[in-house]
């Protein structure tokens, strides 16, 4: 009877031990293993006798076989005491079931392979694992999913301390309890004197032992976490992709040859060619989306058809002041570039030629001013400006319209800071009378009375000035400045700070109106004294200049080819309006503008070292200019060294003499940068810069003498011309290039000094033009002479380029045409080595043969008319 | 392949003939004279404008079908001329 193996019970089966009863731990620590197992060998031919070899039919995963008993008595018989299951026989003998179970042990949890199941309440309990277990475990299951699994708790002598801390009752609590006996309650009182020596006291006394403080005390405290679980979640309540990625589908280059290869390819292709060839030779004919109608005139668009459409020039309003522009004459004038309907005039003594030989003769001085009107009082003037001097030129600083810039005929360049006064201006504007407060109502009649005079701020010291009168003034762009050397720079500060003058004195002088470092050190001293205003009321924004104004530097114009120079009268410059090099974009610089329309402090503007900037490597800086004698010259102001080695100016590189006079006007067109109008004495030219071989365009010269011009600001074929006889010509390269396209004879009866065009709105234009008398007119432009055509710039572009062409070819027939001469002459010479030199005599007897052949032919002629007189007196010979 | 070859040079010496791509029914180009960048962004932003435009067509009368479709923009002008398998996309510079 072999005994029954038990089954192994597997680890993975560990909930199944807690089920179990305690008997078997405890029988397991005696036996070693389960009272209803029992572990055996099993040879390697039992196995396979059974089929329950190792590893083979019976596994790890499926230990378990279950075994007839007959078999089992049958090999018991066989093999007797060999067998191997004679250690059970009794036990399978004895066994009630059938089949035993045979349990494969991998991991000899009992220190044997197998096991036999001796009880069948074992087997059945081994191989159906009882059902209610299954719940059990199956929660035990879900709950070790959820958290850890919980662990018995295994004593770690902790026990044993909260033991001591705790204080737990020792023995019973005791009571007890006093009372009077029954019968005494309520029975009087019989109060009697008594010994005192028989009595008992208890004193309260302080017990030592409850002196000592316990300082320290252990006692246990178990921190619990407060935990509160929550959840939130979002709806996403549109679903979308936010961002796809994607890549475009390509085919590979097999795929594409076969595709190429493929008929349908060259089918379609037939199919779809001639109507793709239509098409785009449709396109070539003709554009079918050019309105022609639209672009034919844009002249007539929305003119007043009723008729009073206004050709010529309407005269808008006049100013002339009687107390200040009686006998000047007015030099300059400028319109105001932010505020409407302000403009300044020069006003300028007229010298009579007799006064000024006679320079002994107490010339009547009156103070200079610049005089500013309004288009709302054309009668007294709005501001004055105090000049030390007659001022020629005057300029308005681009960056700030209250700085203005002037040049004094005594060589000197005066600076003026308004802003103090342009409220003042600013509420002159027609329509806006009462700007003032009504608090200072009573003083109005006093103020308006008086007009605002302000005083100079500055002016350059009289020994580094011109020595001549200054007669142009121009303010560098805000885009970038100049050092000492000439280099052009980069302008960190992008406001206008420097001015250039040109005078006969034969020199151009580029000033800073930034304090200069040599002053900075004493300008901070002078800072504590300059914060009360002068006496005058004069502002301080150029306190640092005033009278130790010096230039930054000078150049001079040697002639090309003579000894000498040149004495320049008007000159342009290229306006440089890009930042490229710098990095900075233009929409950079004009977003630091829009930003902060911060007008800049100028007296805390300081001249910057020179190597912090950086120098504008393509910048032109060339310009042109108009001298005394008429001419044009070309020439570079920066300054180059020549073979001493000190810095020089560069000599001009070229110069055309095109004008015969005084140049008045040299001027670039507001629409393209390299076309540039000179004007004086009788004719006008228009440069290109960059043709060095004249000018492109060259008017005839006229009966009068030119006194100013300014190029239409919003056309860029049209310009005016202003001449001696106080008539305005309007030039319009597009329609007529040899004569004037309108002549407005007599618009003053003085020559006209100054004419100078703005557009105040767009529907707005205005000439502003001057003359001897002092006298300054306001012309409103028509819209025929104001509105552009559509392709305006680009037919003018190209006219001056057929110009220049034009030029070019007459210069190189020329040169062809000057060859051809000298070939023919060395031809000619060729031909006739020797020709005798006819004398004067036969000369002149030749000539008078032939004058008598005409004699008689007259006679003959005349006689046969009928008309022949005997001549008065013939000359016989 | 050749044939094809000359279809194509024809169309490109018109004047003003900036690029021609050939695009198949799927809108994966298969023949370009352009940079592979432009190609693959004018086959894939055109393709879906064809079929489109076809669609509408034929939604108002089922028997019509698109023959051609020119694009005229401010800068150039694109011509597509599709067919049953394919489309030929033409973009010129129209002489103004």
């Amino acid at each position: 009877m072999p005994p029954k193996r038990s089954k192994s019970v597997t680890s993975s089966a560990g909930s199944k031990k807690k089920g179990k009863n305690t008997e078997s731990p405890a029988q397991g620590e005696k036996l070693g293993h389960p009272e209803d197992i029992l572990p055996m060998v099993l040879t390697s031919a039992t196995q396979e006798l059974f089929g329950c070899r190792a590893d083979e039919d019976v596994t790890g995963e499926s230990p378990y076989k279950l075994l007839k008993k007959d078999d089992l008595i049958q090999d018991l018989k066989t093999r007797a005491a060999v067998s191997d299951f004679s250690p059970a026989k009794q036990i399978v003998l004895n066994y009630p079931e059938d089949e035993l179970l045979l349990v494969f042990d991998r991991d000899f949890t009992y220190d044997q392979l197998f096991y036999l199941v001796l009880t069948p309440e074992a087997k059945a309990r081994i191989l159906n694992p009882p059902q209610p277990e299954a719940p059990e475990v199956c929660e035990n299951e879900v709950h070790k999913t959820g958290r850890s699994e919980p662990k018995p708790w295994i004593s770690l002598g902790s026990e044993q301390e909260i033991e001591e801390e705790s204080f737990k009752e020792s023995r019973e609590k005791l009571w007890y309890k006093f009372s009077r006996v029954r019968r005494k309650f309520g029975a009087p009182v019989c109060f009697s004197e008594s010994n005192i020596d028989a009595y008992m006291e208890c004193v309260p006394f302080q017990d030592s032992r409850f002196r000592i403080k316990q300082m320290q005390r252990d006692f246990g405290m178990q921190a619990v976490p407060r935990m509160q679980s929550s959840s939130s979640q979002t709806q996403w309540k549109f679903k979308r992709n936010i961002f796809t990625r994607y890549t475009p589908r390509e085919l590979s280059d097999g795929d594409k040859e076969n595709i190429h290869q493929c008929e349908n390819l060259k089918h379609f292709c037939n199919s779809v060619t001639p109507r793709v060839l239509q098409a785009l030779q449709q396109e070539e004919i003709m554009n079918v989306f050019f309105d022609d109608w639209k672009a034919l005139g844009t002249a007539g668009d929305d003119a007043d058809w009723s008729g009073k459409v206004s050709e010529g020039l309407m005269l808008y309003q006049a100013f002339t002041d009687q107390k200040y522009t009686k006998d000047k004459k007015i030099s300059s004038i400028n319109w105001h570039p932010t505020i409407y309907g302000v403009l300044a005039v020069a006003l300028t003594e007229k010298k009579k030629e007799e006064e000024a030989m006679d320079e002994s003769s107490a010339v009547e001085f009156r103070a200079s001013h610049i005089v500013f009107y309004s288009f709302s009082d054309p009668s007294n003037p709005q501001l004055l400006l105090e000049c030390p001097d007659d001022i020629y030129a005057f300029e308005f600083c681009p960056s700030d319209p209250n700085i203005i810039v002037g040049g004094c005929v005594n060589g000197q360049v005066v600076l003026w800071d308004i802003s103090a006064h342009v409220i003042h201006l600013q509420g002159t504007q027609p329509g806006k009378k009462y700007s003032l407060n009504a608090d200072t109502f009573d003083l109005d009649d006093n103020k308006e009375n008086k007009t605002p005079v302000v005083r100079y701020c500055a002016v350059s010291a009289l020994e580094s000035s011109h020595k001549a009168p200054i007669t142009d003034v121009q303010w560098l762009p805000p885009t970038f400045e100049v050092t000492k050397l000439g280099l052009p720079v980069e302008n960190k500060n992008n406001v206008s700070v420097q001015v250039v003058t040109c005078s006969p004195d034969c020199a151009l002088m580029f000033w800073d109106v930034r304090v200069t470092k040599l002053l900075s050190q004493s300008g901070s001293d002078r800072k504590q004294n300059a914060d009360q205003k002068t006496s005058y009321g004069v502002p301080e924004t150029f306190k640092h200049l005033d009278r130790t104004w010096k230039p930054l530097f000078k150049v001079s114009l040697p002639k090309i080819d003579t000894g000498g120079e040149y004495a320049p009268l008007k000159f342009s410059l290229e306006l440089y309006t890009c930042n490229a090099n710098t990095g900075r974009t233009k929409e950079e610089a004009n977003e630091n503008d829009d930003g902060s329309k911060v007008v800049p402090d100028y007296s805390q503007l300081r001249v910057p070292s020179a190597k912090t900037l950086a120098t504008l490597e393509d910048f032109n800086t060339k310009l042109y200019i108009g001298t005394e004698d008429g001419e044009i010259i070309y020439t570079d102001w920066k300054l180059v060294k020549d073979d001493s080695g000190r810095q020089q100016s560069a000599k001009p590189l070229h110069c055309f003499r095109t004008h015969h006079w005084l140049v008045n006007t040299v001027q670039r067109s507001p629409f393209y940068k390299d076309i540039i109008l000179t004007m004086g004495s009788w004719n006008f030219a228009i440069w290109k810069e960059g043709v060095m071989e004249g000018p492109i365009v060259t008017s005839p010269c006229s009966e009068q003498v030119c006194t100013a011009g300014c190029w239409s600001p919003s056309r860029p074929a049209v310009f005016f011309i202003g001449k001696d006889d106080g008539s305005i010509e309007v030039w319009n390269l597009l329609e007529k290039t040899g004569e004037p396209l309108q002549v407005h004879a007599h618009i003053t009866d003085a020559k006209i000094t100054c004419i100078k065009a703005w557009t105040a709105s767009s529907k707005q234009h205005f000439l502003a033009v001057t003359d001897d008398l002092g006298m300054v007119r306001v012309l409103e432009i028509p819209k025929t002479l104001y509105a552009p055509f559509k392709s305006e710039t680009l037919s003018v572009k190209k006219y001056f380029k057929l110009e220049e062409d034009r030029l070019k070819d007459f210069m190189k027939r020329d040169e062809l045409w000057a060859k051809q001469k000298k070939e023919a002459e060395k031809l000619k010479k060729k031909m006739d080595p020797v020709k005798p030199v006819k004398s004067l005599t036969e000369n002149d007897e030749e000539n008078m043969k032939e004058y008598n052949v005409h004699l008689e032919q007259e006679e003959s002629v005349l006689k046969g008319l009928g008309l022949w007189t005997a001549p008065a007196d013939t000359e016989d010979t | 392949m050749a044939e094809v070859e000359e279809t194509l040079k024809r169309i490109q010496s018109q004047k003003g003939v900036q690029g021609i791509i050939i695009v198949n029914s799927e809108g994966i180009p298969v023949k370009t004279t352009l940079d592979n960048a432009s190609t693959v962004q004018y086959a894939g932003l055109i393709h879906q404008l064809v079929m489109k435009a076809r669609s509408t067509v034929r939604d108002i009368d089922p028997q019509n079908d698109l023959t051609f479709l020119r694009i005229r923009s401010k800068k150039n002008e694109i011509m597509i001329a599709p067919d049953k398998d394919y489309f030929l996309i033409v973009i010129q510079n129209p002489s103004d």
